[in-house]
C-alpha cells in the first residue's frame, strides 16, 4: 500500500515536465524540488534526532559555494605568500567534492555544537551559519562577496562512450533533481528503518534512557549530521548549477526557515513529510503571486506558519495518516453491522 | 592610543543600548522559557515609533522616547496574549517557530507599511561633537548612553525592589511553587514579554536616529541580543548588562583592528565560543545545565 503511493507519486512527478509545458511553472517546481531535498536533509535531523538546526542553509551554501568554485576555479593568495591557483574542473567532480566537503563541514559543526541542546544548540547553529555568510561576504578574493559568482557551468554528465550530456534545458534538470532527491529520500528511509535509525529516534524520545542503554549519543548525532549535511551540499551544488550565480544572500536565515517550515507543516519524522511541505511551500508563492503584493505574501507565510503549529503541530502528512487509520479502524468495527442488514434484506 | 581611548567611548555607547537589548531578551528567555525571535522586529518597531513621532507627526524628540517604549509594551503584551499564552506548556521548539511566523509576518508588515528605503530621523542635538582632548563624541551619542543608563537603573529597581520584580524573580527560580504561593504566573508571564519587549523598543528608538532605520535593522540586534544573554548567563541581569558592554566593546576592536566587515561577525564568535568553552556563560553559578 505505501510502496505503492510511493510509486504513483514518483510517476506523477516524473510525468510533469511532458505536460506542464509553462517555463515559468517548471522552473518554480525545479527550486522547489532542491529546497525539498535540503527539508529532507533537514528532517534526518530535526525529525529523527529531535535537534533544531536553524543553521542548516550553511551546509547547502557550501555546497552551492564548493561546486562553484570547482567548476569556475580561483586564484587565490594564502598568508606566507603563496597564492593557491585552481583550474576549472568539471561540475559534476564539484557535485561530488560539494557533498563531501559539506559532509566534512557537518563533523565539525556537529562535533562543536552537540555540546549543548535545546535553545543553546540552535542559537550554535544559527552562529555557524552567520559567520560562513560574512566569510562568503568579505573574503572577496574567493567568492567575489556581494559582487556573486557567475556563469557558474552546468552540470555535465559523462556518459560512457557517448561523450558528455549538458544538462541546458529544464526538463533535463527537473529530472536531475527528481533522481537526486530520490536517492536522498531511499537513503534516509533505509537510514531510519536500520539498527542506526532506532538509535537516532530512541535518544530523540529519551536521551539518558538511550544513553542507560548503550546508545553513543554523541557519535550518533555526529553521523546523522554529516549525513544531513552532505545532502544538503548536494542540493546547494544542484541550486548552483541550475540558478547559475550565487551570492552570499544564498546563506539567508530566511532560507533555513523556508526548510524548516517545509519540514514542520508537512510533518517532521515522516518520510513524505518534507516532500508534501516543501511542494506545498515551494509552489505557495506561485499561487499567490498574481494576488498579493511579496511583502504581503511574506506576511501570509508567517501567518500560515503559525497557524499551521496551531492547527496541525504535528505536521500534515501524520495527521491525516492518523485520520486515515482511524477511519479504516472505523468501517471495521462497522463493516459485520452492514453486513447483516444486506445479508437480512437479500433473501426477499 | 587616542585611537583606542575613541574606540573605548564608542563601546560606551553601544554597549548601553546592547545592554537594554540584552535585559529584555534575558527576562524572556529566562523566566518565560521562549526563544523569542520577535526582539529584533520590537526593536525595529521602537525606530520606527522615533521616526513616526519626529517625523511624520512633527512632535517633540524627547517625547518619542517614552511613546516607543509605552508602544513596545503594547505589543509586547498583545503577541504574549495572543500567541504565546494558548501554547502555554508546548515544547520549546514549537513556541521558537510560532516566534518565527510571527517575526516573518511583522517584518513584512513593516517593509509593506514603510516600505525599503532607510528613514532618518533629525535630532534637536547640534551638529558640532564635544571634543574632550583626543576623542571625541557627538551629543546625540551621549544622550543616547545617559538614557540607556537610566532604563537600565528603573528595570534593575523594577526586578529588585518592587513586589512585581519579586514575583518574576519566584517565577524564574521555580514557576510551580511561585503560583502556589499566590504568584498570578499568566501575569508575571505577560509582563515580562511587554516588559521584555519595551526594553527592545526603547533600543531601537535610541539607536534609530544614530544610525538609519529600516525593516531588516532588527535581524542583527536579535543576533546580538541572544549573544549578549549567552555570555551573561540565562536571566541573570548584571550579566547581561556586562555582556552588552563585551560585545560592544568586541565590536569595536573588532572592527578597528581587525576588518570593518567581520564587526557584526564578533557577536557570533562570542556565542559559538562561550558555548564551547563555558556553557553556563561567564558570570553564572554553575547551576545551568547546557
Amino acid at each position: 500500500m505505501r510502496a505503492a503511493v510511493t510509486i504513483l507519486a514518483v510517476a506523477a512527478l516524473a510525468s510533469v515536465p511532458l505536460w506542464l509545458r509553462d517555463p515559468y511553472l517548471l522552473n518554480a517546481l525545479i527550486t522547489t524540488g532542491i529546497f525539498v531535498i535540503g527539508a529532507m536533509s533537514l528532517n534526518l535531523l530535526l525529525g529523527f534526532t529531535g535537534q533544531l538546526s536553524l543553521g542548516h542553509i550553511a551546509f547547502f551554501g557550501i555546497g552551492a559555494y564548493v561546486s562553484a568554485l570547482t567548476s569556475l576555479g580561483f586564484d587565490i593568495g594564502l598568508p606566507g605568500g603563496f597564492r593557491l591557483v585552481h583550474t576549472p574542473w568539471p561540475p559534476i567532480l564539484g557535485f561530488v567534492l560539494a557533498i563531501l566537503i559539506a559532509g566534512l563541514c557537518g563533523y565539525f559543526v556537529g562535533l562543536l555544537s552537540f555540546r549543548v541542546r535545546g535553545a543553546y544548540f540552535v542559537i550554535v547553529t544559527i552562529s555557524f551559519a552567520e559567520v560562513v555568510r560574512l566569510v562568503a561576504l568579505n573574503w572577496v578574493e574567493l567568492t567575489q562577496g556581494p559582487l556573486a559568482l557567475t556563469n557558474i557551468p552546468f552540470i555535465a554528465l559523462p556518459l560512457p562512450g557517448l561523450g558528455e550530456l549538458t544538462l541546458r534545458t529544464k526538463m533535463q534538470n527537473y529530472y536531475l533533481v527528481l533522481v537526486v532527491a530520490l536517492i536522498a529520500y531511499l537513503l534516509i528511509a533505509r537510514l531510519v528503518h536500520s539498527h542506526f535509525g532506532r538509535s537516532m529516534r530512541g535518544l530523540m524520545e529519551n536521551e539518558t534512557l538511550a544513553v542507560s542503554v548503550g546508545i553513543d549519543v554523541t557519535r550518533t548525532l555526529t553521523i546523522a549530521a554529516v549525513i544531513s549535511a552532505a545532502i544538503a551540499g548536494a542540493a546547494g551544488s544542484l541550486y548552483a548549477h541550475y540558478i547559475r550565480i550565487i551570492d552570499p544572500e544564498v546563506f539567508a536565515f530566511i532560507n533555513t526557515v523556508t526548510m524548516v517550515i517545509m519540514v514542520i507543516s508537512g510533518g517532521k519524522g515522516s518520510l513524505a513529510g518534507p516532500v508534501v511541505g516543501g511542494l506545498i511551500f515551494g509552489l505557495l508563492p506561485v499561487a499567490l503571486r498574481p494576488v498579493m503584493a511579496p511583502e504581503a505574501q511574506w506576511i501570509a507565510y508567517g501567518g500560515v506558519l503559525i497557524a499551521i503549529l496551531f492547527v496541525l503541530p504535528r505536521g500534515i502528512v501524520p495527521s491525516l495518516a492518523q485520520r486515515l487509520t482511524r477511519r479504516r479502524s472505523g468501517t471495521t468495527a462497522l463493516a459485520p453491522v452492514t453486513l447483516t442488514e444486506t445479508g437480512a434484506k437479500e433473501p426477499a | 592610543m587616542s585611537e583606542f581611548l575613541q574606540h573605548l567611548i564608542n563601546m560606551l555607547v553601544l554597549g548601553g543600548t546592547y545592554a537594554l537589548l540584552g535585559i529584555g531578551l534575558t527576562l524572556i528567555f529566562g523566566i518565560m522559557n521562549v526563544v523569542n525571535f520577535t526582539h529584533g522586529v520590537l526593536y525595529t518597531f521602537g525606530a520606527y515609533i522615533m521616526f513616526i513621532v519626529v517625523q511624520q507627526l512633527g512632535l517633540n524628540f524627547f517625547l518619542a522616547l517614552p511613546v516607543a517604549v509605552l508602544a513596545g509594551w503594547l505589543l509586547g503584551a498583545a503577541i504574549e496574549l495572543t500567541l504565546l499564552r494558548p501554547l502555554r506548556g508546548s515544547d520549546i521548539d514549537t513556541t521558537m517557530l510560532v516566534m518565527i511566523g510571527a517575526w516573518i509576518a511583522m517584518q513584512s508588515g513593516t517593509l509593506w507599511i514603510w516600505g525599503g528605503v532607510a528613514k532618518s530621523v533629525a535630532t534637536p542635538f547640534p551638529e558640532a561633537p564635544l571634543v574632550l582632548g583626543p576623542v571625541s563624541v557627538s551629543w546625540l551619542r551621549l544622550f543616547v548612553l545617559a538614557a540607556a543608563a537610566m532604563l537600565i537603573l528603573v528595570t534593575y529597581l523594577l526586578i529588585n525592589k518592587t513586589s512585581l520584580g519579586r514575583a518574576m524573580r519566584a517565577t524564574f527560580q521555580d514557576h510551580d511553587t511561585a503560583s502556589l504561593m499566590g504568584v498570578n504566573v499568566d501575569m508575571i508571564y505577560t509582563s515580562t514579554f511587554a516588559i521584555g519587549s519595551s526594553l527592545a523598543a526603547a533600543a531601537g528608538a535610541l539607536l534609530g536616529p544614530v544610525y538609519v532605520i529600516f525593516p531588516q535593522m532588527g535581524d542583527l540586534a536579535a543576533v546580538k541580543a541572544f549573544a549578549i544573554v549567552i555570555l551573561g548567563g540565562l536571566g541573570n541581569i548584571t550579566g547581561a548588562v556586562i555582556g552588552g558592554f563585551i560585545l560592544a566593546l568586541a565590536e569595536e576592536l573588532g572592527a578597528g583592528y581587525v576588518s570593518s566587515g567581520y564587526r557584526d561577525a564578533m557577536g557570533f564568535v562570542i556565542i559559538i565560543a562561550v558555548l564551547i568553552f563555558r556553557p553556563t556563560g561567564l558570570f553564572a553559578r554553575a547551576e545551568r545545565v547546557g
